[in-house]
């Protein structure tokens, strides 16, 4: 299948900081590519070369083989675009707004009602759809700029953070809209939840100080974060070196001195063990809590992989 | 065409505040005030010029420089207008709509100054609506009233162009304001200094954008003064594009 976009070696640099450093990779039809990466890791700055609004300062980017740099017009025609801040303009209504992106995507007259009544459905602007822009909820204000992005049924939708600000309803809603828009579009989320892309994606890329660190389907990024970790309470204190002699337990840090915090793996999952070993030695178990691994306990593993 | 939607939709924008009204309200009371006074001149003056041969008529007295002060009023204006075409949609993150938008550089630019044209020729045309009510009890010199509207929408036009490039390059709309402010007025002055002394200098000269209005305004259809409009109102158009352009490479 032909690749819907395409990146080669893209470099930005800001004067003499290099934003982005050598990012390759592409998107066919039907994948759902997360960007991941810390904030000031270069994600946005990707995300504005891949739509037009910044120029890469070397590299190449083809959208269904036109260059956006040589050919911008007819490559930017199939692409829907949502920046971190949704572009709205606030003195329009819902409608009017969504009417002028049309006109600016060049749909004839005959397409934009209908056009408009898809995306406002889709994205639940119903009940809203007649209201000025400025009085939305900053929810809604972000529902409008997904609704611009997909209102002209682009190939490929580019969404930076779309889920940012919204409440959990809303978060899934958008979630399961991206689900079902991943369908028959290339999709590319940018944020900085590792949940989402989870949720989500099919694909996943991660960017750190401007560089692609990993490029996987989100089989391989389930395996990659194989470890777990659990924080344990006990009345006395723990022994330390009795518990990381467990089988599959790769490393016990002690945070006080009766609190340890455990990173295990988790197929081979030493838990049952671990609280058998506790009690048995009259440690007093008080409390095991999972410990939800983050995006930085990700980046910390990779970066370690990635030094020699 | 993707230049007219983004022009109309400039237009309309401006009527959703209360920005165009006002200005609209405001430029009313203040021309209606000068062409008031121009006329109380005229009916002073008519006695004696009555028996004057070749005397200067109606057309003369009150359109020249009721169009003059227009030209004043709107140097101020129009950069008030201009500011934040490009600039405010740069400050409120909307820019990246049309940037992401297939349409080109050029789309945008005409698009915009084309919207805000449309406000400062509706101003225009409300002016000349003042001095065609005379028609009602007396008789205009149209040829000479055709000169001030088409001296006065290419005044307008050049003092847009500015504005607009100014909104482009500037990172605060008040920027941009200060700056096509300053430019324009530099402009206006610019060959002063010939009627003080007597030195000339044939480059202010051609450079004063008052001296090719008011060679316009006099009847006089030069096509070096029109030329000068229309080489100024695309070269600071083209400047304007390339610096949208600019924007892409630059942070």
């Amino acid at each position: 299948m032909p690749a819907l976009l395409e990146a080669q070696r893209l470099y930005r640099y800001y004067g003499k900081h290099c934003a982005v450093n050598d990012v390759s990779f592409t998107l066919r039809q039907g994948e759902v590519l997360g960007f991941l990466g810390p904030n000031g890791a270069g994600k946005t700055t990707t995300m504005q070369m891949l739509c037009g609004v910044l120029a890469p300062s070397a590299g190449r980017i083809h959208i269904n083989g036109f260059d956006l740099l040589a050919q911008p017009i007819p490559a930017k025609q199939q692409l829907g675009v949502c920046p971190d801040t949704p572009p709205l303009y606030r003195e329009l209504t819902v409608v009017e707004f969504l009417a002028y992106c049309a006109q600016l995507h060049g749909l004839n007259p005959r397409q934009i009602r209908p056009a408009i009544d898809r995306a406002i459905q889709r994205c639940g602007l119903t009940t809203v759809h007649r209201r000025l822009i400025a009085h939305l909820s900053k929810g809604f204000q972000q529902r409008v700029g997904i609704a611009q992005a997909i209102l002209h049924n682009p190939d490929i939708i580019i969404l930076d953070e779309p889920t940012v600000g919204l409440d959990p309803l809303q978060i899934s809603e958008i979630r399961s809209l991206i689900r079902e828009l991943g369908h028959d579009h290339g999709i590319i989320l940018s944020t900085h939840r590792l949940s989402e892309v989870q949720e989500s994606c099919t694909h996943v890329q991660i960017i750190h100080q401007g560089r692609l660190i990993l490029n996987e389907s989100i089989a391989a990024l389930n395996q990659l974060m194989d470890t777990g970790i659990v924080q344990i309470t006990t009345r006395l204190e723990a022994d330390v070196g009795l518990l990381s002699a467990i089988p599959g337990i790769n490393a016990v840090e002690n945070l006080t001195e009766n609190r340890i915090r455990i990173h295990y793996s988790v197929t081979s999952n030493p838990i049952p063990r671990l609280t058998e070993t506790i009690i048995n030695a009259g440690w007093e178990l008080q409390e095991l809590t999972p410990v939800k691994k983050s995006m930085e306990d990700l980046f910390i593993s990779l970066i370690r992989d990635n030094e020699p | 065409m993707k230049l007219f939607v983004i022009a109309s939709r400039e237009f309309k924008t401006l009527f959703l505040s209360p920005v165009a009204w006002t200005i609209l309200a405001i430029m009313q009371l203040l021309f209606a005030y000068l062409f008031l006074t121009q006329l109380e001149t005229f009916i002073r003056l008519q006695p004696k010029l009555a028996v004057i041969e070749n005397s200067p008529g109606l057309s003369d007295i009150v359109v020249p420089p009721l169009f003059g002060n227009a030209g004043i009023i709107l140097l101020l204006v129009t950069p008030l207008l201009t500011m934040s075409l490009i600039c405010g949609e740069r400050r409120n993150k909307t820019l990246s709509l049309l940037l992401s938008a297939p349409v080109s550089s050029m789309d945008i630019i005409v698009g915009k100054y084309l919207g805000v044209l449309g406000l400062l020729l509706l101003i225009v045309s409300l002016l000349t609506a003042m001095p065609l009510s005379l028609l009602a009890g007396g008789e205009l010199d149209m040829g000479k009233l055709l000169a001030n509207i088409l001296a006065l929408s290419l005044l307008v036009s050049a003092f847009a162009a500015v504005g607009l490039y100014l909104s482009t390059i500037a990172s605060h709309p008040v920027l941009a304001a200060m700056g096509s402010f300053g430019l324009l007025l530099l402009l206006w002055i610019l060959d002063w200094t010939t009627g003080i002394t007597d030195q000339r200098s044939p480059l202010f000269e051609y450079l004063s954008i008052l001296r090719h209005f008011q060679n316009l305004q006099s009847g006089l259809l030069n096509s070096v003064d029109i030329v000068y409009f229309l080489l100024f109102i695309s070269g600071f158009l083209l400047l304007s594009i390339r610096s949208l352009d600019q924007g892409r490479r630059q942070p």
